[in-house]
């Protein structure tokens, strides 16, 4: 279980979490919404350590990594896996070597069995005729699907997704929120979903947060979400954007 | 008054900052050097890219400076009858001088520029992240490697530039302008000490230090996408190449007294 206890995070004058309250179920999927730039993805970075709060707790299986050095760090790092916005492959390395990477650096399987390991994570993903590729030659759904073939490359416990259908056409959105949920129903790991696509967010989750002005506004399952007064939450879904500035 | 002081001092104390940022980044990987795992595949790979592949711009640059060199000193010493004294000019500086600081400045362009270039892409494009998500520490990763193949490889560049350049200077001298070979290398053997050359080295290996350490200070902070990256090359190329010539001068001071 993930939970975020008064998390205050600024940069320089610009406060984007201000004393923010979460807790995320585990073995399953929250997607946590809000609109473009209000600090979801600096709310996901701090889950894994990636941006440290300047107060609150971060507790992660019941330890507050925030007081963690580095090495505690990167015992709590392994039981993540996390897709980027723009999947952060390695340029220089080839789509296999690219999800080969965790498992050479913490597993001391023998490369044949890497090797298996990686088809077995780009079949699930539809992808081991780019095994050989090199990350330039693929599109931006084919990027994201090699992104989380590598963040579950080691069967993480918890699988945190940042915009995982940002860009994307509507095909390839619904395939990638496809293969989040089989994700999550193989692994049974804790997904946490960072999103602004209103519809993808309904599809995929089990649970709802949404993110405004550095709080956590409204949570709750799809269907408190779509019954929501908040008009916060009303605006969003119904994307009413001058009511929502007027707010 | 205050707002004038205030004003002139704001660059140094920016300046100060810097060298302390630099200076913790330094050390940061120093400790990573020595802690497991080696990444001796990770260094060899940074040893062909810093060293390898830089060879053939240091020996055109060291060839084609040996022979001006000795052109233009065999033009000045001619004046006073010191035509055998070009080969142990050629030589000494060289290996005291242009060498190291020549092979210094041609590194940074090549390879000092390419790893901002690389690790400030890594950087905006989340890839450093992605290291640290994955529990490997790209000071460990990135940094470590290029340093030590910055100290390591400028040194055998240095001996490749200081061997080129004397050649250059002999085919010029004996060949072009007439100048007894035995006369040249005569002069050169005795006026040339172990010395020289090995003080060109130790400086050739702090240059090396220099460039690896600014070129990925600055991509490792580097900020704001495709123009953040080209920013951090420039002021790589610059600082390095400054720091350079300003450190030739205290070390020179420092080891030739």
């Amino acid at each position: 279980m993930i939970r975020l206890s008064n998390i205050c995070k600024s940069f320089n004058d610009q406060v984007v979490l201000d004393q923010l309250n979460l807790t995320v179920e585990p073995e399953k999927i929250t997607v946590i919404i809000g609109q473009s730039g209000c600090g979801k993805s600096v709310l996901l970075k701090h889950m894994i350590a990636l941006i440290r709060p300047d107060s609150g707790q971060v507790i992660v299986d019941g330890e507050d990594i925030t007081s963690l050095d580095e090495k505690g760090l990167n015992q709590t790092r392994k039981k993540f896996g996390m897709l980027f916005q723009d999947a952060a492959l390695f340029d220089s390395m080839t789509v296999g070597d690219n999800v080969a990477f965790p498992l050479r650096e913490h597993t001391r399987l023998s490369e044949k069995d890497i090797e298996e390991v990686v088809f077995e994570k780009l079949k699930l993903v539809g992808l081991t005729e780019s095994f050989h590729k090199m990350p330039s030659e693929l599109s931006g759904g084919m990027r994201k699907r090699v992104g989380l073939a590598r963040a579950i490359a080691l069967d993480p416990k918890i699988i945190l997704f940042d915009e995982p259908t940002t860009g994307l056409d509507p095909i390839m959105k619904d395939a990638i929120d496809g293969l989040i949920m089989k994700t999550q129903e193989l692994t049974q790991a804790t997904c946490v979903v960072i999103s602004h696509d209103i519809d993808s967010a309904f599809k995929i989750a089990n649970k709802l947060a949404m993110l405004s002005d550095g709080r956590i506004v409204e949570s709750g399952t799809p269907e408190e979400f779509q019954a929501s007064k908040n008009p916060v939450v009303v605006n969003f879904i119904k994307g009413h954007a001058e009511t929502n500035n007027q707010n | 008054m205050i707002r004038a002081l205030e004003y002139t001092g704001r660059p140094f104390i920016y300046i100060f900052e810097e060298f302390g940022r630099i200076f913790t980044f330094l050390i940061n990987a120093i400790t990573w050097m020595v802690r497991p795992p080696l990444r001796l595949r990770l260094v060899f790979k940074q040893m062909e890219s810093v060293g390898v592949q830089s060879i053939i711009v240091v020996l055109i640059t060291a060839v084609f400076t040996g022979m001006v060199l000795a052109l233009q000193t065999f033009y000045g010493f001619r004046m006073f009858g010191g035509e055998g004294l070009v080969g142990a000019t050629v030589a000494l500086s060289m290996t005291r001088e242009i060498g190291p600081v020549f092979t210094g400045l041609m590194v940074t362009a090549r390879a000092g520029s390419a790893m901002a270039a690389e690790i400030g892409t890594m950087r905006v494009t989340e890839q450093i992240d992605a290291l640290y998500a994955m529990s490997v520490n790209p000071i460990q990763y990135l940094v470590m490697p290029r340093l030590v193949a910055g100290v390591l490889m400028l040194p055998f560049l240095t001996i490749v530039s200081d061997f080129i350049g004397i050649m250059g200077g002999y085919v010029v001298g004996v060949f072009l302008l007439n100048i007894n070979p035995g006369i040249f290398m005569a002069r050169m053997v005795d006026m040339v000490n172990l010395g020289d050359i090995f003080n060109g080295l130790i400086k050739s290996a702090c240059f090396g230090l220099i460039l690896s350490l600014i070129g990925c200070y600055k991509g490792f902070n580097t900020r704001g996408g495709a123009e953040g990256v080209g920013k951090a090359t420039t002021q790589t190329v610059v600082l390095s190449c400054v720091s350079i010539l300003i450190s030739d001068y205290f070390l020179t001071a420092f080891m030739f007294r």
